[in-house]
């Protein structure tokens, strides 16, 4: 556990002095408005996160959550539309759901098949986006649709501040339900036996049999949770962007995955923490912002998120060859 | 794929012996075929639908061969679309800027040549790369593909600014569209170079010590192999192969573009995984490849002649992938 | 008689059709130590697999408590006392001690939260219960082999075990690391847990059981009282034969003695040995043998290249060379034999043929091309010479028995004309029966082709009968070096367990 410690204060570290370093290049960095809509950007990457750590804990990997984040999203938007329900509690169940059952394939092809993760999901992330997009619909939904409850809900702001020139900005709410996802996550992860096992998976999936854990079950929960996460994220993320675009998400596993693997989780599974891994969304959305901030073309986006992921990924790979075997 | 000491003669007893799953493909290819053509005889028997078939299935076709070799070792390559675009822009881009008066379309045939080796060369350095960083820095092959494969894509985007690069030199089409002797010049390349990759794999030492480091990486260093340079030279083939599938690929659709053949990447992974490699390392054959490839080449062509969207056509794949999945699952529990 | 805690009753367990385990039977009474004894592929781990619920019989019954146990699930049998210790220790490395030793205790009591005080609470009278001490915040990972050993040991106390299943406890242990095993085997002993102790290693087992179980090709063959047992006759049962050995005799030729195969002059590896002088004879065998941590592994990799950094000299006929990796080592005529046959000797999957020219290859590939008639002239002759029980090379490894395996793995550095034999653990997890085989063929090997062999091993007795001098080593320098001719078993013995 030192270890871990140590490595969240390493991440802790690299974070402020990027942030010293940006700031510096750029003193707008510093401002109110660039800070909340920094916390605002981490909140759909970060929910998502949460479910990929628990999947990178337990030695797999997932590339599918985006697909399930853009069916979940359409989906209950579509229905929404269709019966003409303006809500927000049921569409996120709703949404929550769709993302659960997605997961629950996920879980069934890993567990029952031990089939790699990473080809099972490469398998349902092509059939469910093939769906949506073959079956569903392709057209956006625009703001002018868009249910109005989803937008207010997620027009939400813990506190706002009024600027000399009148104009109005805040923190978003969705920053609360982010973090109170992440504490849940952190309790399940640290304080429950279905958590623990997901360490204990991860670490050793033969021990893990022979000690007794119901690795069905825990299969099941890991990419059933990552599904459930993915599902109400991208819900919403349409009512924060005001709109739901059937063809969203795309390569977004990429950035969630580097966000994770740069806040200390194991590329080989059995180590990672939530606070690592917010460390991990903050640095990551922060360096995305930052190449805007500091009038990098945006097409550098990629090439930035590609390289993060490999340097992150070389240095996990680093330290846990360094641990005695 | 066990032939190097067996009788050179290639017996179709000795080639079902050997290996059942061959044997499963065909049937599966004949199963595919009898299907289509009873659903839609006439547009599917068409001459012009096989050859539509033989210009289309050899990017995908060496994409999966690539996606095998990296599989060899127990590894994987995310990045080999990436690459296959990016080696397309690299030549497009050449080409542009060294176009005389005459215009893209009559670039000399050396500029051409110099344009295939700027395009062979890009694969080689990102083959390289994904090599070095698996063998040296130790980052899973899932994770390091998948972070280069971006850094690839995003030069590509870079280099591109955004939208295609349209217009290649007649010369460069001609290994997209002509014809060699009647065949899609594709399909012509296709054959040559699997032949060549399947010689490789069983007759040379590279090629069968691959197999053997897949099967046990420490038996591997423990027998005096050089894991380290083989399997960074496997990477580098597989670089390689990406950068032709994107030379025929930028050739037959005289553009290079940066997220073309986006779903070639699964579609790669299934047709490795069908065509018999095992994904943990140390089993796999080009023939196998070839077969898988042109199985779900008519699948798609039949699902397109019934007008199924490519999306759909993208989901179908993905089932496939699961199904096969479950099939060999059942497959070795009754080993 | 009285009932056993637990029976195994005419058991019998296919796989796919091939008969593992037939009619077995086995019962161990409340708190006596039992032996499990056979050779590796008898069905000894089948044996601990159902007992401990992780495979279902096809047949006969477990009984518990002169019960019918019915079907036995791995939770039900921890349920009923039954704790098995497994050769990996089947921990999670990545976890703290701690939570380890508490990890089964939750897991029993179905709980849904995790208690970190509580499991604070077990772990430390886990430890307080066997008597040792172990940092409860440190990773597994970070301890070594005994420490993990001990957390295995505390964990299965911790489950109020009445039967612990240990499984080849000792493979990986120091002399003196045994000796406080078998101590605490006894102090468990006296809290009324009987112990079943599974080992091929006879020393081990006469010393420590009170009763014993040979098993063979999946049937019991033998039972009964530990004193009752000598190493002949278990050997017999084990094997169903006697087997004879004759010391290793190794005779200069006539006139001036041949100059050594291999010479090695100061070497040091840093941290790991210290200035080993050794020199080989052609036709010689020398046994190494020390403790686990003496450095004889790090010796005999660094003479396969493995250890790039060492200083000193070595010589092969004469000709310095420096080995920087496998490859120099090869390419100098150095062979070396893993001890882990099966994850680190073997391409299990891959045919006999392929795993015996795995080193060849690139010399069968001059001009990129490999030479198939001769690479089958090559293994055809060599699965001849080393008998090799198999109609074709093409069949894979997995399906070889473990000496015949082992044979494939000799073949494949006979093959590369390799002049430094070096065999680490040569016969571990070998039945009896091909063990001799094997013997003989080093023997054989050393002296038709004049190879020099550095035998490496924690097995006295196939040291003192196969080899002609053995050294020993303690601390990363060499301590002893014997004459066979007058070095006796009991006497290496004696003097390994002075070292500490």
């Amino acid at each position: 556990m030192a270890l871990l410690r140590r490595s969240e204060m390493v991440i802790a570290g690299i974070l402020l002095l990027a942030m010293v370093l940006i700031g510096t290049i750029n003193p707008a960095f510093w401002q109110l408005d660039n800070l909340f809509s920094l916390m605002r950007s981490n909140v759909i990457i970060g929910i998502m996160a949460m479910g990929v750590l628990l999947v990178l804990i337990s030695g797999g990997i997932d590339v599918s959550f985006p697909a399930f984040a853009v069916a979940a999203m359409y989906l209950t938007v579509k229905g929404m539309l269709l019966i003409g329900y303006n809500g927000v509690v049921l569409p996120l169940l709703a949404a929550t759901a769709i993302g659960l059952l997605c997961g629950a394939v996920n879980g069934f092809f890993v567990y029952k098949f031990r089939m790699i993760p990473l080809i099972v999901t490469l398998g349902t992330s092509a059939m469910v986006r093939g769906f949506l997009l073959g079956v569903v619909g392709t057209s956006m939904i625009n703001i002018n649709k868009m249910p109005t409850a989803l937008i207010d809900f997620a027009r939400t702001d813990v506190v706002s501040v009024t600027k000399a020139d009148g104009s109005t900005y805040g923190l978003t709410a969705m920053v609360l339900i982010y973090v109170g996802l992440a504490l849940a996550m952190h309790l399940m992860l640290r304080y429950t036996m279905i958590g623990r096992s997901a360490y204990a998976l991860g670490g050793d999936p033969e021990a893990a049999r022979r000690a007794g854990f119901d690795l069905r079950k825990t299969i099941f929960f890991i990419y059933c949770v990552a599904g459930a996460l993915a599902g109400f994220a991208g819900l919403l993320h349409s009512g924060m962007i005001w709109l739901a675009n059937p063809r969203d998400f795309v390569g977004f596993e990429l950035d969630v995955i580097a966000a994770v693997v740069l806040g200390g989780a194991s590329i080989f599974g059995g180590r990672g923490t939530v606070l690592g891994t917010m460390l991990g969304v903050f640095m990551l959305v922060m360096v995305k912002n930052s190449l805007i901030i500091m009038k990098v073309d945006t097409t550098w986006q990629l090439v930035a998120v590609g390289l993060i992921v490999i340097i992150a990924t070389a240095l996990s790979a680093w330290r846990d060859r360094r641990q005695p075997a | 794929m066990k032939a190097q000491t067996t009788a050179p003669t290639l017996t179709v007893r000795s080639l079902i012996n050997r290996d059942n799953n061959i044997v499963q493909l065909l049937v599966m290819t004949v199963l595919i075929f009898a299907v289509m053509t009873a659903l839609s005889p006439d547009k599917f028997l068409r001459y012009y639908n096989f050859e539509s078939i033989t210009y289309i299935f050899p990017e995908l076709g060496l994409l999966s061969i690539a996606m095998m070799i990296a599989m060899l070792t127990g590894g994987i390559d995310l990045s080999v679309v990436g690459v296959a675009n990016l080696s397309g822009i690299l030549a497009g881009v050449l080409f542009h800027k060294m176009a005389g008066a005459a215009g893209i379309a009559d670039t000399g045939i050396l500029v051409v040549l110099l344009g295939a080796v700027v395009a062979l060369g890009t694969g080689l350095v990102a083959g390289t790369v994904n090599g070095l960083l698996i063998t040296r820095l130790g980052i899973t092959p899932i994770l390091a593909t998948l972070g280069t494969g971006q850094v690839f894509t995003g030069l590509a985007i870079v280099l591109t600014g955004g939208p295609a690069i349209v217009g290649f030199p007649t010369a460069w089409a001609f290994l997209g569209n002509g014809k060699i002797a009647g065949l899609a010049t594709p399909f012509v390349l296709f054959a040559a170079i699997a032949a060549l990759i399947a010689f490789i794999l069983t007759r040379t030492a590279f090629g069968i010590n691959l197999m053997l480091i897949g099967t046990n990486p420490k038996a591997a260093l423990f027998a005096g192999l050089k894991r380290e340079r083989m399997v960074l030279h496997s990477y580098m083939l597989t670089g390689v192969l990406a950068s032709v599938a994107g030379i025929i690929l930028s050739g037959r659709t005289n553009a290079a573009k940066s997220d073309y053949g986006n779903s070639y990447l699964l579609q790669a992974v299934l047709i490795a995984v069908l065509g018999g490699t095992n994904p943990a390392g140390g089993k796999g054959s080009v023939l196998g490849i070839t077969i898988a490839v042109v199985a779900l080449m008519l699948l798609s062509s039949g699902f397109q002649i019934l007008r199924f969207s490519n999306h759909l056509i993208d989901f179908i794949w993905g089932g496939f992938l699961l199904l096969v999945i479950v099939i060999n699952a059942y497959k070795n529990r009754t080993r | 008689m009285s009932d056993g805690l637990i029976e195994l009753r005419g058991i019998r367990k296919e796989f796919s059709g091939v008969v593992a385990l037939d009619a077995m039977s086995l019962v161990i009474h409340p708190g006596e130590i039992h032996c499990l004894a056979g050779e590796n592929g008898s069905g000894k781990s089948t044996v601990i697999k159902i007992m401990s619920g992780v495979y279902a019989p096809d047949g006969g019954e477990v009984l518990i408590d002169g019960k019918p146990a019915g079907p036995l699930t791995p939770i039900s049998a921890i349920g009923h006392g039954i704790q098995v210790i497994y050769q990996d220790f089947s921990l999670f490395g990545n976890l703290t001690v701690a939570e380890n030793l508490a990890m089964n205790v939750h897991l029993r009591e179905k709980r849904r939260l995790m208690n970190w005080r509580r499991t604070r609470a077990i772990a430390r009278e886990a430890v307080g219960r066997l008597g040792v001490d172990l940092d409860l915040d440190a990773t597994v990972d970070s301890l070594p082999t005994a420490g993990k050993q001990l957390v295995a040991i505390a964990r299965a106390l911790m489950s109020d075990a009445r039967l612990i299943i240990m499984d080849e406890p000792t493979t990986a242990l120091t002399r003196k690391e045994v000796e406080t095993l078998f101590r605490i085997v006894r102090d468990i002993q006296a809290r009324g847990i009987a112990i079943l102790f599974v080992s091929h290693k006879m020393r081990e087992m006469l010393e420590i059981s009170e009763r014993m179980t040979v098993i063979r090709n999946g049937r019991k063959v033998a039972e009964g009282p530990t004193a009752d047992f000598d190493e002949a006759s278990i050997t017999r049962h084990m094997t169903g034969s006697d087997i004879l050995n004759e010391p290793y005799v190794w005779t200069p030729p006539p006139g001036a003695p041949p100059p050594p195969r291999l010479e090695v002059r100061g070497l040091t590896v840093p941290g790991k040995c210290e200035e080993l002088d050794l020199s080989i004879r052609p036709g010689e065998i020398v046994g190494l043998s020390g403790l686990l941590g003496s450095g004889r592994t790090d010796l005999a990799l660094a003479l396969f290249g493995m250890a790039p950094r060492y200083q000193g000299e070595i010589r092969i006929d004469g000709a310095p060379v420096r080995l920087r990796s496998t490859q120099d080592a090869i390419a100098a005529g150095i062979a070396y034999v893993p001890e882990d046959r099966l994850t680190e000797g073997l391409f299990l999957t891959q045919s006999i043929n392929r795993n015996m020219l795995a080193t060849s290859y690139e010399r069968l590939a001059p001009r990129l091309v490999i030479d198939r008639e001769r690479a089958e002239t090559m293994t055809q002759g060599m699965i001849r010479a080393m008998q090799i029980a198999t109609p074709t090379g093409e069949k894979p490894v997995i399906q070889l028995s473990g000496g015949n395996q082992q044979r494939v793995v000799l073949a494949r550095w006979l093959l590369t004309d390799a002049r430094v034999l070096i065999l680490n653990g040569p016969t571990v997890g070998v039945d009896v029966g091909s063990k001799a085989e094997i013997h003989a063929k080093i023997r054989e090997l050393a002296q038709a082709h004049g190879l020099a062999v550095l035998m490496i091993s924690d097995d006295v007795l196939e040291l003192v009968q196969n080899c002609n001098r053995i050294v020993l080593m303690h601390r990363g320098r060499f301590v002893d070096d014997l004459s066979c001719a007058d070095a006796t078993e009991e006497m290496v013995s004696d003097r390994l367990k002075t070292f500490t």
